[in-house]
């Protein structure tokens, strides 16, 4: 027996977690093997599930519906319809306003109305369009202004609100004010919404569905057969992509295929089309930004008055967190002493706006960064010196919801390196005189910041459920509620159990997600699958580590500091076991080697009423220099080169989390520049196919891209290994790009605020260069 | 006469009697070999996810072409060596690109994986190719992922693809050749029966006999768009005529006056010549599609379709392209701007077919531009499209031809812009106004989900100036933001 050491000598060191480890399917990624639900083997007698609409409807009643040419079609076995459904006609989340199948009414253009069911999915398809309607024409809600004279709202208004404005802003020397419009985006998930059904015995079912949120699927299949949770399991291993576009999203199309399977008793496969996906499943919510801000003339903010109007579509969804948390960032890093942040969540005859990567938080940053860049361009000053100007510090550290900020050191060091790292100074130089030098070319450079608070703001959801079973052979069954859709969740999760144990990874046999394995989980979103899973399944192998201890201390008559799990291996005293061998012992002993371990974020508190608490657990920081050219001829745009230093705290896996920088900051970027979501004046979306949505290419990144993690003390709050969330945060890291274009456009009129729209699409950049030669010429 | 297709797979000859005229290639593998590894992410040829390699023997050497197996139908791999992502591992080993993805964090979801592992697998086996982020993001073009940023895929393909191949393809290389060639034959393929057939004629005169007796029938080159009206708009097209085993259509002849061009010569095949003829004219080949629709897309379909956004139209007419076509009845010739009547309406009559172009190369007194523009710079169908040629006499423009396209229902000249430029001076741009003037009563173009009107105009006028411009060097150093990339990208890496 030895003696205590100190705390750095009693921790070993870390054997898998904090590594740099590859994905673990990514062998199966790159063979093909990894099977996603349509690879999975069908059972005999699998039928296919398309879903069918009303192609002229965009908003109306439908007065009749003849769909005796759908039936008759070859292969076609059901035709469903919402008379066909035996429970509640509803696949909402939560606010019971999203039928599965539309029931008399058209909302939006794309509702599914029936569903056909065939023998394969391209008769099922060929099918669905022979359906004939009438539909009368009620005028559509389109736009935020339709709606803003419509008055309509899918929820109340909502609002945040510090001090006193109005005071503020008559103390303010300079008012700033204008108008943003921020466009939504599209997921594009390579892999679009896909569902199987597998009917069991006593009207159970089985359902693989391509989701973030399997309890949520496990819930609205009950509901809308009407059997007991308990007769229905959902199962998902593995997604191609989520974004937040299967938290909720995925439901309609797992309720259809069960349907299916319950009215023909025949197991049913729903794999939407790609446009009928992007024209049926919501979107990142648009934005108008109404904005007017006070300063004391050398650029310190004094009040703040915003006005978020959000197009929500046609229900609720996830619209309630999805503006709340625009409002939680509408501050970015930045101080407002006093502040009136508002939000109008505008009900919208189009497809219902959903989570996507940053759940409204970067549209809230995006419109501070776009008041940051109009002070100091009224000023002729750097963006950048306002932005420090303003950064939270220890005196001037209380979010408009009252929460302090507490590592605001952080933010000060990780931009301070920023800067240095990116050269910002220098490149400012040399940018200006390329300006000065170019006629029709212009460049930009943007250093913005991203704080992103990191917990459901829905406090249940905060939790996480794990099953971790030892067996005899020492080899161990991971299992737990978060779902993997590329982020690498699973691996990280089977680096803390397989640290845990001691053991090596390969004895870490990771497991597909199943309601019924654990219960009532929250959904896979707001970046915490790690926080929570992976918490979770340490507790829970802990759990099970410490009942074999207690065996082993009584059986070797010693102290539990005597016993090592390492190297696949149980040390005890001077001697030696394999994993195996214990297990197997402590079986024969009856000892429990399974434990279903439980986590739930600890010390967060939120009053919505009064909006003020403590809403998240920690925040996240990072920083991103962008540099830009624009064609003042033509608008095109490149961005040149990227800087970006990001906080993860303690990494679990540094590859891992580099990529989910790169490619969040990559799909922010899209969302910024080329991803341009239209629809025509009926309500129809034209860009519902990447023939016509334009996700960025490879071509699309910097040559000059440099990212690195930040390198600091850790998570002050005990997360796991002192990591910090890494999944959606990146995504506002590509503010920098829009304001850097904004800065480039900026230069043609000194003194003047472009009126830069996101995306910046060629087509907007030129909006914005003639509103600058315009106001130049009038100067 | 063959009523079968024929093709290898893993080296094995496999012999179809059943194909469906438009049964995809990515439906064979997906519901008839339940080969699930080649996935569907669009249906559409735009994402890359169901790309698959297609080995053919081109002048005796293997060449692997990336393809959209969602958008190639099954008969067209007639002939070829078909590679699937579940081919490249052997052994239980990792083939090096599959390894390179793996050991630099290549995939996230996996879902895209597949069809980037299947481009990358076609770039390690190409030749003449020059080791730089430029080579590698324009073979991936084609390829979407959503989750990476793309960075550690072109890594890995930096890593993998520069040295010379070494898999198990170039190790049987001698065996594919030979069974390639025993594969080729002369006869015509024709599965199915007169009410619904896949044929493919190996000589014109075939094609021409069968189209004559099926006027109805479809003919297809490429099928990067015919391929589409299948999978998109559920088209049932029950007679297909394919025309990729007529080995006269298949030719890119460069005489001393230009370039002939047969109709089922791909994207690829005429890049280089292309080239020769101007900088900006290869540069404009390089933004057609992707790597996989420029391998089996060709220039006579993109005419004979008659889009009025299709990328190569203007540019051709500009130059000044003649196109040919074949009937039972006999040959003729037009200038390629006469094709075009109207939207979705072309001057072909019934049993006729497009069989080649001919592009005429510049004179020593011709200057040559074109221009695309869209919102996304790889893979994105033009929002505007201008090709502009000037023929030059001492500083002055004796003649103009301008083309757009984007700017009405088919690719068209600017006539009062052409008119109104002869005589300008290139010294002098108040001599070029009236040419911008005159784009306005040229063209009213439409306002669609690519571009307004009002934008589609003005950067038609943009483009233009900057043609003058660039060729009379009035210009500021540069004035092309898109060919500084290009320039900017041939960094080693």
């Amino acid at each position: 027996m030895t003696a205590p050491l100190d705390q750095a000598a009693m921790q070993p060191p870390l054997k898998t977690v904090c590594k740099a480890l590859a994905h673990d399917s990514a062998e199966k990624h790159v063979t093909g093997t990894a099977a996603y639900i349509d690879d999975m083997v069908e059972p005999t007698g699998t039928l296919h599930v398309v879903p069918g609409w009303i192609r002229q409807a965009v908003r109306g009643e439908v007065t009749a519906l003849d769909l005796d040419d759908v039936r008759q079609s070859p292969g076609v076995v059901a035709v469903l319809t919402a008379a066909d459904v035996p429970g509640t006609n509803d696949c909402s989340s939560a606010f019971g306003d999203d039928p599965v199948l539309a029931d008399g009414d058209i909302l939006f253009h794309g509702q599914v109305a029936f569903a056909v069911v065939a023998e394969t999915r391209d008769q099922a398809r060929r099918a669905a369009k022979k359906v004939k309607a009438e539909v009368t024409s009620i005028p559509p809600v389109l736009t935020q202004e339709d709606a803003v004279a419509a008055e309509t709202t899918v929820l109340p208004d909502y609002q945040f609100r510090r001090g006193s404005p109005e005071t503020g802003m008559n103390a303010s020397q300079e008012i700033v004010s204008g108008s943003l419009r921020i466009g939504g985006q599209e997921h594009f998930y390579l892999e679009g919404q896909i569902a199987m059904a597998v009917p069991q015995e006593d009207g159970g079912m089985l359902v693989y569905s391509s989701t973030q949120h399997p309890t949520e699927i496990q819930h609205t299949v009950a509901k809308v057969l009407g059997v007991p949770d308990a007769l229905v399991t959902a199962e998902v291993r593995r997604m191609g992509g989520g974004f937040g576009g299967k938290e909720s999203q995925a439901n309609q199309w797992a309720s259809l295929a069960a349907l299916a399977a319950h009215a023909t008793g025949r197991a049913c496969k729903i794999r939407l089309d790609r446009d009928d996906d992007m024209i049926m499943t919501g979107k990142r919510h648009d934005f108008r930004v109404d904005w007017k801000i006070g300063h004391d003339g050398t650029g310190k903010i004094r009040a703040v008055d915003m006005e978020f109007l959000s197009r929500c579509g046609y229900s609720v969804d996830l619209s309630l967190g999805v503006n709340d948390r625009t409002l939680f960032h509408a501050d970015s890093s930045y101080f407002y002493p006093d502040a009136v942040i508002r939000s109008r969540r505008l009900k919208t005859d189009t497809v219902s706006n959903t989570a996507f990567r940053g759940f409204g938080g970067p549209q809230g940053m995006l419109a501070a960064e776009r008041m940051i860049d109009a002070i100091a361009i009224k000023l002729g000053k750097d963006p950048l010196e306002i932005r420090k100007l303003n950064f939270y510090d220890g005196e001037r550290n209380q979010t408009p919801f009252g929460m302090p900020v507490e590592e605001y050191e952080v933010m000060h060091h990780l931009i301070g390196q920023l800067e240095e790292s990116s050269a910002y100074w220098q490149r400012r130089e040399d940018v200006s005189a390329f300006n000065a030098e170019n006629a029709v070319l212009k460049k930009g450079l943007a250093l913005t910041p991203v704080k992103f608070g990191i917990s459901f703001t829905l406090k249940h959801l905060n939790q996480a459920g794990a099953l971790v079973h030892l067996y005899t052979d020492g080899s161990v069954h991971l299992n737990h509620g978060g779902t993997e859709m590329g982020q690498g969740l699973y691996q990280k999760v089977a680096q803390v159990v397989a640290e845990e144990f001691g053991i090596t990874l390969d004895k870490v046999r990771i497991t597909a997600t199943n309601t019924s394995k654990v219960p009532n989980t929250g959904p896979t979103a707001a970046s915490s699958g790690t926080d929570l899973n992976a918490m979770a399944a340490k507790l829970a192998a802990q759990e099970i580590k410490a009942r074999i201890t207690a065996f082993l201390c009584e059986q070797h008559q010693c102290g539990a500091e005597a016993i090592h799990f390492g190297d696949n291996k149980v040390i005890i005293g001077d001697q030696s076991f394999t994993l195996s061998e214990i297990a197997k012992q402590a079986h024969m002993a009856r000892i429990q080697l399974s434990h279903a371990g439980f986590y739930a974020t600890p010390g967060i508190t939120w009053d919505r009423d009064t909006a003020t608490g403590r809403p998240f657990y920690y925040f996240a920081f990072g920083g991103a220099c962008a540099e830009v050219t624009i064609d003042t001829m033509t608008g095109e745009m490149t961005v040149d080169r990227v800087d970006i230093l990001h906080d993860v705290g303690h990494s679990l896996n540094p590859a891992i989390d580099l990529g989910q920088i790169e490619g969040g900051f990559v799909q922010g970027m899209g969302w910024l520049t080329t991803e341009e979501l239209v629809w025509d004046a009926q309500g129809r979306l034209r860009t519902h196919a990447p023939s016509t949505y334009k996700i960025p290419t490879a071509s699309d990144i910097p040559e000059e891209f440099h990212v690195r993690l930040y390198e600091g003390t850790g998570n002050p709050q005990e997360t796991i290994y002192r990591s910090k969330a890494v999944g959606e945060p990146p995504v506002m890291l590509a503010n920098a790009v829009f304001c850097a274009i904004t800065d480039a456009v900026a230069s043609l009129a000194p003194g003047e605020v472009p009126d830069l729209d996101a995306p910046a699409t060629p087509e907007a950049i030129m909006k914005a260069v003639h509103g600058m030669r315009a106001r130049k010429a009038g100067q | 006469m063959r009523d079968t297709i024929r093709f290898l797979k893993n080296g094995e000859v496999v012999e179809l009697d059943s194909v469906g005229p438009t049964e995809t290639l990515l439906d064979y593998l997906r519901l008839r070999r339940r080969e699930t590894g080649t996935k569907e992410g669009c249906g559409e040829g735009d994402c890359g996810a169901c790309t698959v390699a297609l080995g053919r023997l081109v002048g005796g050497k293997m060449v692997y072409q990336p393809v959209n197996s969602c958008i190639q139908l099954l008969g067209m791999i007639d002939g070829a060596e078909l590679v699937t992502v579940e081919d490249l591992a052997s052994d239980q080993r990792l083939h090096p690109v599959q390894k390179a993805m793996v050991d630099l964090h290549g995939s996230q979801c996996g879902f895209c994986t597949p069809g980037f592992i299947m481009t990358l697998f076609t770039l390690y086996h190409a030749e003449e190719k020059q080791k730089s982020r430029k080579t590698v993001t324009e073979w991936l073009a084609g390829n979407l992922c959503r989750c990476t940023g793309y960075r550690p895929i072109v890594d890995a393909a930096l890593e993998a693809c520069f040295d010379a191949a070494d898999d198990a393809f170039t190790w049987r290389a001698n065996e594919t050749r030979q069974k390639l060639q025993d594969l080729a034959d002369s006869r015509d393929v024709y599965l199915g029966d007169s009410n619904g057939f896949f044929a493919s004629p190996s000589t014109l005169d075939g094609l021409a006999a069968l189209y004559a007796q099926h006027p109805d029938a479809t003919i297809v080159a490429g099928a990067t768009d015919v391929a589409l009206w299948v999978t998109k708009n559920l088209a049932e097209l029950p007679k297909i005529i394919w025309l990729g085993r007529i080995e006269e259509l298949d030719r890119v002849e460069e005489t001393g006056s230009g370039v002939l061009i047969g109709a089922t010569a791909t994207y690829a095949a005429t890049e280089a010549a292309m080239t020769r003829i101007e900088t900006s004219l290869g540069a404009l080949w390089k933004r057609i599609g992707s790597k996989q629709v420029r391998a089996s897309g060709t220039i006579g379909g993109n005419i004979a379709n008659g889009s009025p956004i299709g990328d190569t139209p203007p540019a051709l007419i500009a130059l000044g392209a003649t196109l040919e076509l074949h009937s039972a009845d006999g040959s003729r010739a037009l200038p390629l701007e006469d094709f075009f009547l109207e939207y979705g309406k072309q001057d072909r009559r019934d049993g006729e077919f497009v069989t080649g172009l001919f592009v005429p190369g510049l004179s020593a007194n011709q200057v040559f531009r074109c221009y695309k523009i869209s919102k996304r710079f790889d893979q994105d169908i033009s929002a505007v499209m201008a090709g502009f040629r000037f023929a030059l006499s001492d500083g002055v423009i004796t003649e103009a031809r301008i083309a757009y396209g984007g700017m009405a229902g088919t690719p068209k000249r600017a006539a009062t812009a052409e008119a109104a430029l002869a005589g300008a001076s290139l010294e002098d741009p108040a001599t070029w106004g009236a040419a911008m003037q005159g784009l306005i009563s040229d063209f009213t173009p439409m306002t669609d989900m690519r571009a307004s009107s009002a934008y589609r105009m003005e950067t038609a006028r943009a483009l233009l100036a900057k043609a003058l411009m660039e060729i009379s060097g009035t210009a500021p150093e540069d004035v092309n933001v898109l060919i500084k990339r290009e320039v900017d990208h041939d960094r080693a890496a």
